[in-house]
């Protein structure tokens, strides 16, 4: 791998890296061109490994020295083993698969921990935009028409909680973030993060 | 034509095993002659070794002119200084198969069980395995412990796939490109139609047709002229040809017509001046016997238990001979073992034998994750 490529990663990113302890197996789902298994590989000494649904990217990836695959979140965790991994990091991806519940579940099938982020639909502004216009919200994080987004299933922070209890997932550490990724100070207060978090971030584990 | 069979006397840089090996049919080859070539510098600590095995009608001459036919190195855009399979970083091994025609054990050696007269048609059935355990000789003759990767495509890339399981502590990193785990019946059937061909040419002569000064070379062509097809894409072809005529003359009854029938034509006449039939018999007849997941019960992630290389799977989005779905159920499988895989498939329109031509996103592929890896194994 060459040092001198070395990329700072994005700051949401890094919120996520904070999670992961050194050493550990880590799968980024929806890896995009790798830079945190990048990141986790150099600074944190993990064996990090992604699945990215784009062929350019995955290419991208493979090129610059890093091991991705070439998969489909909704398809490719089932061919994983039991417990393979210490983490599965799923990063502003679970919106987009077509079944959430299940890729959870996989997540959490094949590894420790599973580390969530999602765009939070329950952010003021969309609730504003949604009350006053009637249409659906349009923001910087939302800035697809319905009829063509690929967030297909968008939930708020709240929801998310609801979905952990349903299934029986400990939240093992949450916190509500930004566009850019920073931590905002919600944090003790899953009610205020829902209205003024515009990101979320889950560590969870099963029972 | 020159009547010369092919194979014959030249001296191919090669090594000798006397003891010969025991082959998967049962029976014992009791000599080996491994011919080989190599690229590059070992290393003091023998870590930065790269074996390439060739496809079927491919030989050790990967990164340079071949001295028997006078062709270029068939995969000169790959191995060299400078390449993706760096020669200036790595050391480059590639050996010619058992069951070959480029110096190796082969049809055209002389019989093991009576002096004086060539195998031909009986030489024994060799499978991929067979294959791989005689170029693990070769490696251990070179003092390499550890290969750094081993490297293929087609039916390189079943070599490689046969060296990640028999000897996962060999293979820090392995790259099956344009691979399969098993032959389909499609294959197996464009292969029968190459072996009638040649079984149908007069000239055959049950095979010993070098005792009688002749060669099977209409038949052999033909075999050439149906496998070709299978290695390009309709696109290519259209491509390529379309429909256009070889002469503005127009058609004729018989003889040349269109371009794409001439241009098959050269492929076949141009391979039986290099190529032995006994030898595409055998090797057709490996490819055709392997199938990995077959030999463990149907489950392919259960061959791949005791892999321990780092994976690299490349595919070609216009092969049909051994598509993508192969490449993607092997990823699937490896990951199921655990192994640490990486796959891609490269958006191509020249079918299979893509990863012989100029393909820069393979080939950057392939240059990133050699150094991914070397980085990993502290090869610096």
């Amino acid at each position: 791998m060459s040092l001198a490529r070395y990329r700072k990663i994005r700051v949401d990113l890094e919120l996520i890296a904070d999670f992961v302890r050194p050493g550990s197996r880590v799968l980024d789902v929806g890896c995009a061109e790798g830079q945190l298994i990048e990141h986790l590989t150099k600074a944190k000494n993990c064996d990090a490994r992604g699945i990215e649904i784009d062929m350019e990217e995955v290419q991208r990836a493979i090129a610059h020295g890093l091991p991705v695959m070439q998969g489909d979140a909704d398809t490719e965790l089932v061919t994983y083993p039991d417990a393979a991994f210490d983490y599965v990091i799923l990063s502003r991806t679970l919106q987009a698969v077509e079944q959430p519940r299940e890729v959870l579940r996989q997540m959490l099938r094949i590894s420790t921990y599973a580390i969530v982020s999602f765009p939070n639909f329950g952010h003021w502004s969309l609730r504003l935009q949604l009350l006053t216009r009637g249409r659906m919200p349009m923001t910087a994080g939302w800035n697809r028409m319905w009829y063509e987004t690929p967030n297909i299933h968008p939930c708020t922070i709240k929801d998310f909680f609801s979905l952990c209890d349903i299934d029986g997932y400990v939240v093992e550490d949450w916190l509500a973030a930004d566009e850019q990724g920073l931590r905002t100070p919600w944090r003790r207060s899953p009610r205020l993060a829902n209205f003024f978090g515009e990101q979320g971030l889950f560590l969870l584990r099963k029972v | 034509m020159d009547q010369t069979p092919a194979g014959t006397d030249f001296p191919h840089q090669s090594v000798t095993f006397p003891d010969g090996v025991a082959l998967d049919c049962g029976r014992m080859l009791p000599r080996v002659t491994v011919a080989y070539r190599t690229y590059g510098t070992l290393n003091v600590d023998k870590t930065n070794a790269i074996l390439v095995c060739h496809a079927l009608t491919g030989d050790q001459y990967v990164a340079e002119q071949n001295p028997e036919t006078g062709r270029p190195g068939w995969w000169q855009r790959v191995v060299g200084p400078g390449a993706p399979i760096d020669t200036d970083k790595y050391f480059v091994i590639c050996a010619n198969v058992l069951g070959g025609c480029m110096g190796s054990t082969g049809p055209r050696s002389p019989h093991g069980e009576r002096p004086g007269a060539l195998w031909g048609t009986e030489f024994p059935v060799v499978t991929i395995h067979d294959m791989v355990r005689v170029q693990k000789r070769l490696v251990e003759y070179l003092g390499i412990g550890r290969l750094f990767a081993v490297v293929g495509g087609s039916m390189g890339g079943m070599q490689v796939l046969s060296w990640a399981v028999q000897f996962p502590e060999m293979v820090f990193a392995a790259v099956p490109i344009a691979a399969a785990y098993y032959h389909s019946a499609q294959n197996i059937a464009f292969h029968e139609i190459g072996r009638q061909a040649i079984f149908a040419d007069p000239c055959f002569r049950n095979g010993n047709y070098w005792a009688e000064g002749v060669r099977p070379e209409r038949g052999l062509a033909v075999a050439r002229m149906t496998a070709h097809i299978t290695y390009v894409s309709e696109e290519a072809l259209t491509r390529k040809f379309g429909r256009k005529l070889q002469n503005a003359e127009g058609l004729s009854a018989l003889g040349e017509q269109f371009a794409v029938e001439s241009y098959l034509q050269y492929q076949g006449s141009s391979f039986v001046q290099r190529f032995d039939a006994n030898a595409y018999l055998t090797i057709t007849r490996a490819m055709d016997l392997f199938d990995l997941a077959g030999e463990y019960g149907g489950a392919l992630a259960d061959a791949f238990r005791a892999v321990q290389s780092r994976f690299l799977l490349v595919s070609f989005s216009s092969d049909w001979l051994f598509p993508t779905a192969q490449s993607r159920t092997m990823a699937r499988a490896l990951n199921h073992a655990a192994v640490n895989v990486s796959f891609v498939e490269v958006q191509s329109d020249k079918g299979h034998d893509a990863f012989l031509l100029d393909e820069p996103d393979f080939h950057a592929t392939l240059r990133g994750f050699l150094a991914g890896c070397a980085a990993h194994a502290g090869l610096t």
